[in-house]
């Protein structure tokens, strides 16, 4: 794999890389002074119980919360304080923990929604219908129709998005967030509420993505799943880090046993 | 569009063209007046079916075009059509300015907003803002529009200039809603929080709608300063928005066919039950009720089709 070759152009910085982040809501500090770092060709897993703070790092990295104090960097460049759309178009993409589509129209334009930034066109393009704004339109288009093959549902193109299993709406907001071209894909919960079938085709198509060359940084709960495509965990625990490590050791860690693992580990 | 539809569409714009030569003076004038909330209505729809903002203040951008035709014709004696372009810029301009605060705002709160901005607007007319306005009066006297030497003055002559800009308007905004822009006022409809997600500049598109929804409704506003030669505050009226709001809704949000088909049977059908006198009210109210309870998504509802079928067609071939 050329991963190594890849992450060992970046070892001077890392993709994505918080710094003492802390964000509060009133009293309760949801984050408290986390720091990680994600390089790049990596598949990194974010853990932790249930209110740890998981999915408000993630809003934070991708703009929807601003940080009270520290800092977030993405490819070098200072990260908080731009706009989610911003962000979005400097090379981040994310799915939903709660799967937020556009329900009532079809995957294509799901997908499309992706394509968006990088296509040319406004008001006047669009109602005059211009052969230049035709030939962005098919690009566009034949991008997202790939993007739908790619997730395996390249078949239901004109489906209307409400219409699709738990398992697939899931597929295709990755495959919307694909659409964006980004490094760095951010999931939250990906396999939350698969079956078994299902989630095995998840670590799959994470594979598929990684092979991409595209950096993935997820929270997930299955530590199956978390354990075979991840080289690297960080755990959270009440807005805290207590772990940054290699799923081995993270496994062997007494205060991550304690937090997590030993609580919920009955398989 | 399929060729059942293609017939269909077709039978009805060439009925509606030879109307005129059927019907008497004051049926043209209805027709006219449905072709004005019509023109309004989609423009509004672009507002409030495609992006989902709820704007109930939508009479005063109509108010902007026709004061600043209104103006710009009694007091500078510039032609009334000339002043179209300069309509849709002030209407447009105005509500970029009162809706850049309050874009944030969703639903209700920004329904009552839009509400006030109406509001305001009018009573601004009512107390003749700046001196131009006229005040409760108005302003009379706006001279008739002159298109390529013809004078126009009688209702079959203004129906077909309205009904001229209502097909083209159509033609416009139905390659818009297919377009990477008429997608966008989607994906805010659908959930802002996964457009923004995507890299949708959410405020940027918002905006946009509202820009453009009151351009149009500015330019409705000169047709109608043209064919009444007066206009006073009373035609903007708060009742004026909760009819637009009102055919959007009733006719499918973010569905052409079903605006159009909502302004005849909501301009249309009061006109026709004129004997009934204060009872056809009554009945109205009934079955936008009835309407509304059974048919929420309205009487034609937008089905989607925001993608040009012949250009998937050649993706999916490749």
């Amino acid at each position: 794999m050329n991963k190594a070759a890849v992450a060992a152009d970046h070892v001077a910085s890392p993709l994505l890389s918080l710094h003492a982040v802390t964000k509060s809501f009133g009293g309760l500090t949801a984050v408290n002074g986390v720091s990680f770092t994600v390089e790049e060709g990596s598949v990194v897993g974010l853990i932790g119980p249930n209110g740890a703070g998981k999915t408000t790092v993630f809003n934070l990295i991708t703009g929807n919360y601003q940080p009270n104090q520290g800092d977030i960097h993405f490819t070098g460049q200072r990260v908080n304080g731009l706009r989610t759309h911003r962000i979005i178009m400097l090379g981040i993409a994310r799915t939903f923990q709660n799967i937020r589509l556009f329900q009532q129209l079809t995957l294509l334009e799901n997908v499309l929604a992706g394509c968006h930034y990088r296509m040319r066109g406004g008001i006047f393009a669009g109602m005059l219908w211009l052969p230049a704004q035709r030939r962005v339109e098919q690009e566009a288009i034949e991008r997202a129709t790939r993007e739908l093959a790619f997730v395996g549902l390249g078949q239901q193109t004109l489906a209307v998005a409400k219409n699709l299993s738990y398992g697939n709406q899931r597929r295709l907001e990755i495959a919307r967030a694909l659409a964006t071209q980004p490094r760095l894909l951010i999931l939250d919960e990906p396999a939350g509420g698969m079956n078994e079938q299902e989630t095995e085709a998840l670590i799959g198509l994470i594979e598929q993505i990684r092979a991409r060359g595209i950096t993935i940084l997820l929270i997930e709960h299955d530590m199956r799943l978390v354990m075979r495509a991840c080289e690297k965990l960080v755990v959270l625990e009440h807005g805290s880090k207590i772990a940054e490590d290699s799923p081995e050791r993270v496994r062997c860690d007494p205060r991550v046993i304690e937090a997590y693992l030993g609580a919920e580990d009955e398989v | 569009m399929s060729r059942a539809n293609l017939l269909v569409t077709g039978l009805c714009a060439a009925l509606l063209a030879v109307a005129p030569l059927f019907l008497n003076a004051y049926q043209v004038d209805v027709l006219n007046s449905i072709g004005l909330y019509a023109l309004l209505a989609l423009g509004l729809n672009l507002i409030l079916g495609e992006a989902g903002l709820f704007n109930m203040g939508h009479a005063a951008f109509y108010a902007m075009g026709a004061y600043t035709t209104a103006i710009l014709n009694t007091r500078y004696q510039i032609p009334v059509l000339w002043t179209l372009p300069l309509s849709a810029a002030v209407a447009g301009a105005f509500a970029l300015a009162v809706a850049r605060p309050v874009v944030h705002l969703r639903g209700d709160y920004l329904l009552i907003v839009t509400i006030g901005v109406g509001e305001i607007v009018r009573i601004a007319l009512v107390n003749d803002v700046f001196g131009i306005t006229g005040g409760a009066n108005g302003i009379f006297g706006i001279s008739r529009p002159t298109l390529f030497g013809v004078v126009i003055r009688q209702p079959q002559q203004f129906f077909y200039l309205i009904w001229g800009f209502v097909a083209l308007t159509i033609f416009l905004f139905l390659r818009l809603k297919r377009s990477r822009f008429g997608r966008a006022l989607n994906y805010l409809r659908e959930d802002e929080t996964a457009a923004e997600g995507s890299g949708i500049n959410t405020d940027y598109y918002k905006l946009a709608a509202f820009g453009l929804g009151a351009a149009w409704a500015g330019m409705a506003g000169t047709l109608f300063a043209a064919k009444m030669t007066i206009i006073s505050p009373e035609s903007f009226s708060f009742w004026e928005s909760v009819v637009l709001f009102m055919i959007v809704i009733l006719g499918g949000a973010g569905s052409i066919p079903g605006v159009l088909l909502a302004a005849f049977l909501v301009i249309g059908l009061p006109e026709l039950f004129r004997e009934f006198a204060s009872a056809r009210m009554l009945v109205f109210g009934l079955v936008m009720m009835v309407m509304m309870v059974f048919r929420p998504q309205g009487l034609w509802p937008s089905r989607g089709g925001q993608v040009s079928l012949a250009l998937l067609g050649k993706a999916l071939k490749r």
